[in-house]
């Protein structure tokens, strides 16, 4: 059974803070979202709220055509996997597993068959008679999932689950989660702050600021195509440089940046381009030349990446971090040109 | 490779126990004396003060009642306390931390005022029977203990277990007895043990509770020494100890003392 998640104009207040605004979000039936942010954005909150351990002061969440948002937490329904896993330090790995099927009313002769199918499934049969205490960090992870899984939830939840692994073992979990979550074909909501993780495990990731969703799309859209200042920054757009059109040719603008520099740009590569605008881009969206159209700057600090050289550059619309070839190497201090590839640029409403 | 004790520092420390020993040392002693007034050194080597004490009703009919007292009392504490310190925790967030102090105010209040003032209020101003005027008087004279040692208990258990169960499908009222107090037990067994001493063996609170006709054993011990200097006294204070060492070691055997220090 899979069913889609429904999430209506949630606004949450912790005391007078008000910590969600009016957020709505749907997850798709098997699709797995990821809410993306930096801590205090929200994205706990959503989930606790999902959950039922928090309470929304207004919205709806709803399970296919099923409101939750006044049921309690207990009858939701729904598996959840913890930051710090939370298993049960009383109960052995199998009873860990089998806890929610006993809640339910499950035999014990079946409960045990299916506690055991899903420990072999995350490859963990053989310590099924040990208790959490004895198991190390990524062990403990699977077991959990195993504990959410058996239960065959129409919502799988995950609070940063990962964090507390380290870095090779982030992956592989990473890996191993999206393929029992594809597997099962289980809706699941993904509640994570590293963008590599996000990326990596989403059909699509939600990028929240301060209790809003600033964007909601897959993870290749987004990284190349953010929709507004913050995303772009979020995703490594480093420059975003303000630009005033001052003449247009057909599909052709031109538009002048502080200091003069002029650019001429396509709408048939960049779409409608308005009167005011951001040029946003990477540090490798800017390449570093002798001459050509740009932006004049002179070169400050260069670091060497390997596949190219980055350099600071002093420029009238601020500070620019761009990347020259190997091939072309400046000193710190030579006048330049920077000229956008337009691939790799973004036209970008102003901030307000 | 032990260490080097200065022998001055080695001399204090077995002071310090003599100390701490010297009293009970006497106590045995005195009560295995073939006298009838309390001495040390014992003259003469006799069990019968301890069979007297089975022979004077008194005694037998208050350690029934110090017996129940303490059970029933530090049982109530524990319903009060259990949930109070699992509150105190669970919310920590949300809450004043004055909160927590209130609890242990039966130990802060001189015992000879709170017993005055349970005096005055259960006994006189409720119109209480003496009996459960003892019980709730005891009750409220062990709740700092189980309060305290449940919340230390509390306070390395992750709440997150909980909303793990939760999630799973186990009501919340199920949940704290199937998940949360099993994780707990040590501390409820260490307070109950804490608390049960401290009830089995006080006597300010139980002097102004105590009434015509039902005492306590601590207060009967002042009652009979009043009347009779007899080595009675001593052997019913190494029975008491004994009951105490005898508990301490059950706990010992079972938890390790680890939990009532920690």
């Amino acid at each position: 059974m899979t069913v889609s998640l429904t999430i209506e104009k949630l606004s949450a207040h912790y005391g007078q803070t008000q910590v969600l605004k009016d957020l709505s979000i749907s997850v798709a039936a098997g699709e797995l979202v990821s809410l993306l942010g930096s801590s205090g954005c929200g994205k706990t909150t959503t989930l606790r709220i999902v959950a039922g351990f928090l309470q929304p002061t207004s919205g709806h969440v709803k399970l296919g055509d099923r409101d939750l948002t006044t049921l309690p937490a207990h009858a939701r329904d729904i598996g959840l996997v913890f930051q710090n896993y939370a298993l049960f330090p009383h109960l052995t790995v199998q009873d860990n597993v089998a806890f929610g099927l006993k809640q339910r009313g499950v035999s014990s002769a079946d409960r045990a068959k299916r506690a055991t199918a899903m420990l072999e499934r995350v490859g963990l049969a053989n310590l099924a008679d040990r208790l959490p205490g004895a198991l190390s960090g990524g062990q403990k992870q699977r077991v959990a999932l195993a504990r959410a899984l058996v239960i065959e939830p129409p919502l799988l939840m995950f609070d940063e689950p990962l964090s507390n692994l380290d870095a090779k073992l982030r992956v592989d979990m990473r890996v191993e989660i999206r393929q029992l979550q594809k597997a099962n074909g289980t809706t699941s909501l993904y509640v994570t702050h590293d963008q590599e993780e996000a990326f990596s495990i989403s059909d699509r990731v939600a990028i929240m600021n301060a209790g809003r969703i600033m964007q909601l799309d897959t993870p290749e859209v987004l990284y190349q195509k953010p929709a507004n200042a913050f995303v772009a920054r979020f995703v490594g757009f480093e420059n975003l440089i303000p630009m005033k059109t001052v003449a247009r040719d057909g599909a052709i603008v031109t538009a002048e940046a502080a200091g003069g520099a002029k650019l001429h740009l396509s709408q048939d590569v960049f779409g409608p381009i308005a009167d005011d605008f951001v040029l946003a881009t990477r540090p490798d969206g800017l390449v570093v030349r002798s001459q050509g159209e740009g932006i004049p700057t002179t070169l400050g600090t260069r670091t060497y990446l390997g596949r190219a050289y980055q350099y600071k550059c002093e420029t009238a619309a601020g500070e620019i971090t761009a990347n020259g070839a190997l091939s072309e190497l400046f000193e710190p201090g030579a006048s330049a040109v920077l000229v956008p590839v337009p691939e790799q640029c973004c036209i970008l409403s102003p901030e307000n | 490779m032990a260490a080097r004790i200065h022998p001055l520092l080695g001399a204090f420390a077995i002071l310090v126990f003599l100390f701490l020993l010297a009293p009970l040392v006497i106590i045995v002693g005195a009560s295995l004396s073939d006298t009838t007034y309390l001495t040390f050194p014992p003259q003469g080597l006799t069990l019968r003060w301890f069979t007297n004490i089975f022979e004077i009703s008194a005694f037998r009919n208050t350690a029934i009642t110090s017996f129940q007292v303490a059970i029933l009392g530090t049982g109530l504490s524990l319903l009060i306390g259990i949930p109070a310190a699992y509150a105190l925790n669970r919310y920590r967030v949300g809450l004043p931390k004055w909160l927590g102090t209130l609890f242990i105010l039966p130990i802060l209040v001189p015992e000879i005022v709170f017993g005055f003032s349970l005096l005055k209020s259960v006994t006189i101003g409720m119109g209480l029977p003496i009996y459960p005027s003892l019980i709730i008087g005891h009750a409220l004279l062990v709740l700092p203990y189980s309060v305290r040692v449940v919340g230390a208990s509390l306070a390395s258990f992750d709440f997150s277990v909980e909303e793990a169960a939760i999630s799973l499908g186990c009501p919340p009222w199920k949940t704290f007895l199937t998940v949360v107090l099993p994780n707990i037990r040590a501390g409820v067994i260490a307070a109950f043990i804490l608390a049960f001493i401290t009830s089995i063996n006080d006597v300010s609170i139980s002097v102004f509770l105590t009434g015509p006709g039902i005492s306590t054993l601590p207060i009967q011990i002042l009652a009979h020494m009043e009347q009779f200097f007899d080595p009675t006294i001593a052997s019913v204070s190494v029975l008491l100890m004994l009951v105490t060492v005898g508990v301490m070691a059950i706990v010992e055997a079972t938890l390790g003392l680890t939990f009532l220090t920690k």
